[in-house]
């Protein structure tokens, strides 16, 4: 299994031709506490960089991008009773949805947690 | 000597920790009275309202009887208690300074109210035969003319019924405009300092916002919104005086460029309290802007409306404007629907709600202008503009001022949380002012400024008043740069402390619910 | 000036601090062309309030207020009698002058009142929650179409013949610009609502069926069937209650299936206006909370770990989400929401049922009083307050004279649909707890005449 970053600060474990996304622990912090988190139904299909779920903090709405394209299999009905789970575990239990990817070479962009360590520095 | 004694103490008695307020048993703390939910003190078999018996008859309610409602209901004077004592939990512009940034919180003048409730406009039924409402019509008419003057405008449309309900008027004005003359346009631009509102209304109109960005000094940046000018996009939205409470120095030149790209400039005027009497928006080149009579016209905020928001048309627009409106013909005043609308009105994009506005604003509105006049108005904007220029000058040594050094500002002065203490925030301030008695500022916005606190004062305050709340906020800055720990906790002296929003928004409770036996037992 | 506190020694220190010669220079960024030198010309200076007074009494005595004549309008706007406690209550300034409860430390007076306000509309209308209230019944109307194109993500909506048409006006207008599909046809003089039609109607491509009750001619039905066929083809129903004293008497929209019912509150605590301002009721099913349109007040606790009441949810709104708000409204109407809850506090529910059943008793007398003048034919089986009479001509110029002879009688269909002569003869007539059998002897008389 190997674990890619974004420049959105979404994270995608890749397990065979299954992927599973959320959002980093440095973007959970940004957005402080998570009230509610939109996610996406299965069998939706999304084209890389489609909107494809929506946390909410008490002060802001944020958009989640489909980091790669797929089609959703399955979403963390966790989340829908018990959003604060983003800001306790967001790179483990409060992932978002898993896909089934479309086309693989597009993790190819993606960031290395070290280059994503990097680019959180940098900011 | 007889040596009477009796009675009460007539000074008060030495008590050791003095300073230390007991709690009490009830949590009332003497004229601060704590209320419970009219749910838990009244009861389903209790009314507050006498009637004559019913008759008896038959009933025609198609079998559709109802069962238990569950509403319960309070004697006349336990009602009057509960709202008493509620209100009383309220900050408001009676209690004292309501700086609340954009908001024009104003004097809110009692003839108002007063003419409001004469029985010829109260108790007005809006689709009463035109013959018995002429002084109702009369009204709309002689307010219109009242906010056509003001503005340099064209015509104005009185049914919006609030702000962005106003915004929506334009906007739907101009795509009707530019519908007609076949010219499919797709885009709006909004500066990035806007009201949240114009980006929401030109998405619900169907059009993609696209940001224009702010120069360093805090107005549009000309050279960015010309630039972008094209076939595509249909209107620009300013907001004049802008949300930094300045002056757009180029709106003219802006009007003139959008113009001739052949689009419309909208401006909203939540801010037009600034300029009222001093500048009219029709000589910039605006083609709609709407007036919240709520602000610059006085009507009273009520807790969250209702508002009320009048759209001033170029002569462009005013074909499109919405029905219904209100025409004098000869000494007769004849409103416009559906029906005669077909004959000389034909452009209109339709109806936006179901009567004729919000009439019961246009009386207090007019009122308002009445008792200003011409002269007096001018006055509201030069003394809302002093005020608030006072305001930044006298505390621009102690906050940071970001646009100080764009010249004098309008009604309102802008101030950002740079320079306070680590872990201190424009949050900590606003709730300090709580406990000195004043409402805060606008907090967070705009959102160009970081931690914004944007104060409007509004020419109804007194400089005794302004004084007060200058001391009030030095004290609270110089608090919040030394890092005083205890400013986190405020408000200490309000009916309630900081509320949890997060658990309010995790978990949310919208209505009221029995508790369960388990519950109740605890 | 009366409202102004400065005065001229006051405006010269505050110059001096700031650093300005005169007020002029704190008007440079002005350009010049748009700078006006003076007071603008034509329009009249101040005037004391006995003057404004005067002018503002002289113009309400040109109108014939419903309290001064036999009165029996209504189609969407009703005359009820409304308790002088709750004008008191609604003018003490601290509700009157406070805005928005956005600091909730010290607007709890408002916040309690809103939640209250939540849960009284929720069980009037048979519904799990309500929001704060909208700006009137047909906004919120139109709200409800776009909430349920948000759920369904489909756009056609197929609207009763029964709806008010000021309400499908005000839908036909916001639809030319969001691209939904509105199915409307006008009414007809039967005495049945148009159920069947509806039902008939829906589709797969339906988003919502939305249902006036009772509607626009006084018709009541039973809507169960209608929301069983919705939900059949994924659609959702919108119930619209203009009347909602009604429900007092009626078995709510939301007890009978549907998913958004929204209404006018004008009649309980808010008083006639002309048309303004109005209280749009706007309630759901508690699934579709995060969907719902305008401000929501929620139960919290504060830092000592007392109750208290907040604005809550607020990311569905503009200012937050900007161009993705579920809505471009940004306010309530506070003060109305406030008048209808004290109103409905006074009534509780015993109150509201004696209310409900006075007016239905006073209409069912009148209906059967009227029906017996010749030329007259009342065409509902059903009516809560009000119902529709078909005369034997057109029913606008009866109310015209009728009007010049001091009797206000109804609405006229004509009024209301202009393109439909079909229904031309039809006059709707509203008849509350302020209607006397005088009044109604009155009524009956003067159409006799009328129609004779």
């Amino acid at each position: 299994m190997s674990r890619y970053f974004t420049d959105e600060h979404e994270w995608i474990d890749v397990e065979g031709e299954i992927a599973t996304v959320g959002i980093t622990d440095y973007a959970q912090e940004q957005l402080g506490d998570i009230v509610f988190v939109e996610l996406p139904a299965e069998g939706t299909t999304f084209d890389k960089g489609d909107d494809a779920a929506v946390v909410e903090s008490v002060k802001a709405a944020s958009d989640v991008y489909a980091p790669i394209s797929g089609e959703v299999i399955e979403a963390n009905g966790a989340l829908e009773d018990e959003p604060a789970l983003v800001n306790s575990d967001a790179e483990e239990d409060g992932w978002f949805f898993k896909l089934r990817m479309t086309d693989p070479s597009e993790l190819e962009g993606l960031m290395t947690e070290a280059a994503y360590k990097k680019f959180v520095a940098a900011l | 000597m007889t040596m009477l004694k009796e009675g009460r103490p007539t000074a008060p008695v030495a008590v050791a920790d003095a300073h230390m307020a007991p709690a009490t048993v009830t949590g009332n703390r003497a004229l601060m009275l704590e209320e419970a939910l009219i749910f838990e003190i009244g009861s389903t078999d209790t009314t507050g309202v006498d009637f004559a018996p019913a008759p008896k008859v038959a009933s025609r309610l198609a079998g559709l009887e109802r069962r238990a409602i569950g509403l319960p209901g309070l004697s006349e004077q336990e009602t009057v208690r509960h709202y008493t004592r509620l209100s009383r939990q309220n900050y408001a512009i009676d209690l004292g300074l309501f700086p609340l940034g954009s908001c024009t919180m104003k004097h809110n003048p009692r003839l108002n109210e007063k003419v409001a409730r004469m029985p010829g406009f109260a108790d007005l039924h809006p689709l009463a035969p035109q013959s018995t409402v002429q002084g109702a019509l009369a009204v709309i008419h002689e307010l219109a003319e009242w906010l056509v003057t003001l503005t340099g405008m064209h015509s104005v449309a009185m049914s919006p019924k609030a702000g962005a309900h106003g915004e929506l008027c334009g906007l739907l004005a101009i795509r009707a405009a530019l519908e007609a003359r076949g010219d499919a346009r797709s885009v709006v631009l909004v500066p990035e300092s806007a009201h949240g509102t114009n980006p929401a209304t030109a998405a619900f109109c169907g059009y993609k916002v696209e940001d224009i960005p702010a120069t360093p000094e805090g107005r549009v940046d000309l050279a960015a919104l010309t630039a972008r000018l094209g076939p595509d996009v249909a209107a620009v939205m300013i907001t004049n005086p802008n949300t930094c409470g300045l002056f757009e120095r180029d709106l003219k030149t802006i009007s003139d460029a959008v113009h001739a790209a052949g689009a419309f400039v909208y401006c909203d005027g939540a801010n037009f309290n600034a300029i009222v009497g001093r500048v009219r928006p029709g000589d910039l080149g605006v083609d709609a802007m709407h007036i919240n009579l709520h602000k610059t016209f006085s009507t009273p905020h009520g807790g969250g409306g209702p508002g009320s928001g009048p759209v001033v048309l170029s002569a462009a627009l005013a074909p499109y404007a919405p029905l219904p409106f209100v025409e004098k013909q000869g000494d007769t005043f004849v409103l416009i629907e559906e029906e005669s609308a077909q004959d000389h009105h034909a452009g209109t994009f339709g109806r936006m709600v179901a009567f004729h506005g919000q009439m019961g604003m246009f009386t207090r509105a007019l009122a308002y202008i009445m008792s200003h006049g011409a002269d007096g108005l001018r006055q509201v904007a030069e003394d809302a503009v002093l005020n608030a220029n006072y305001i930044l000058r006298s505390l621009d040594d102690v906050l940071d001022a970001p646009f100080g050094d764009s010249g004098p500002c309008m009604h309102e002065a802008l101030f950002s949380d740079r320079g306070l203490a680590d872990g201190f925030t424009t949050l900590d301030i606003a709730k300090g002012l709580i406990d000195e008695g004043f409402h805060p500022m606008t907090m967070y916005f705009p959102l160009v400024v970081h931690g914004a606190m944007l104060v409007e004062p509004t020419e109804t305050e007194s400089k005794a008043a302004l004084d007060q709340f200058i001391m009030a906020l030095r004290s609270l800055a110089h608090r919040a740069k030394a890092g005083d720990e205890a400013l986190k906790g405020a408000p200490y002296h309000a009916p309630r402390r900081r509320l949890d929003e997060t658990l309010a928004a995790r978990k949310p409770v919208l209505t009221w619910e029995a508790p369960t036996l388990a519950q109740a037992a605890e | 000036m009366r409202y102004l506190p400065l005065t001229d020694t006051d405006r010269q220190q505050m110059l001096s601090v700031i650093g300005a010669a005169s007020i002029d220079d704190l008007f440079v960024d002005v350009p010049a062309e748009a700078r006006l030198s003076a007071k603008i010309a034509g329009l009249p200076d101040h005037a004391s309030e006995l003057a404004v007074e005067r002018h503002m009494s002289k113009l309400a005595r040109q109108n014939l207020s419903a309290g001064e004549a036999p009165f029996f309008l209504g189609a969407g706007a009703y005359k009820h009698h409304v308790p002088a406690s709750v004008d008191h209550l609604i003018q003490r300034g601290e509700f009157l002058t406070a805005y928005t409860p956005y600091q909730p430390e010290i607007a709890q007076g408002t916040l309690q009142v809103l939640f209250e306000f939540q849960t009284q509309v929720a069980r009037l209308l048979g519904c799990d929650v309500a929001n704060a209230s909208m700006y009137d019944g047909s906004t919120a109307c139109w709200e409800a179409i776009g909430m349920a194109r948000r759920i369904t993500k489909r756009s056609k909506a197929i609207l009763s013949s029964g709806l008010h048409p000021h309400y499908v006006s005000v839908a036909n207008t916001m639809a030319k610009f969001t691209g939904d599909q509105l199915v409307h046809d006008a009414p007809t003089l039967s005495a049945d609502a148009d159920i069947e039609a509806l039902i008939a109607g829906i589709d797969k491509d339906t988003s919502c069926v939305v249902v006036q009750y009772p509607d626009i001619l006084g018709r009541i039905a039973d809507l169960t069937p209608l929301a069983e066929a919705a939900h059949a083809a994924g659609a959702l129903l919108v119930a619209v209650v203009t009347e909602p004293v009604a429900l007092g008497a009626l078995i709510p929209p939301g007890e009978m299936g549907a998913d958004i019912v929204v209404g006018e509150g004008q009649s309980i605590g808010v008083g006639l206006q002309f048309g303004g301002p109005y209280l749009g009721l706007f309630a759901c099913k508690q699934k579709y909370v995060r969907q719902m349109p305008g401000r929501l007040c929620g139960e919290t606790v504060d830092a000592a770990g007392k109750r208290g009441f907040v604005l809550t949810l607020s990311t569905r709104e503009q200012h937050i989400r900007r161009e993705k708000a579920t809505s471009n409204i940004c306010t309530n109407s506070g003060l109305c929401a406030l008048a209808f809850s004290i109103h409905m506090t006074l009534l509780g529910e015993k109150g509201l049922r004696e209310l409900a059943a006075l007016n239905h008793g006073l209409a069912v007398q009148a209906a059967d009083r009227l029906a017996r003048v010749p030329g007259v034919t009342l065409l509902n089986d059903s009516f809560f307050n009000e119902f529709t009479l078909v005369l034997t001509k057109d029913a606008r110029e009866v109310v015209r004279s009728l009007a010049d002879k001091g009797v206000l009688a109804g609405v006229s269909l004509g009024r209301l649909f202009p393109q439909h002569t079909s229904v031309g003869n039809g006059l709707v007539v509203a008849v509350t707890e302020t209607v006397t059998a005088e009044d109604i002897e009155t009524l009956a008389q003067a159409l006799e005449e009328e129609l004779a």
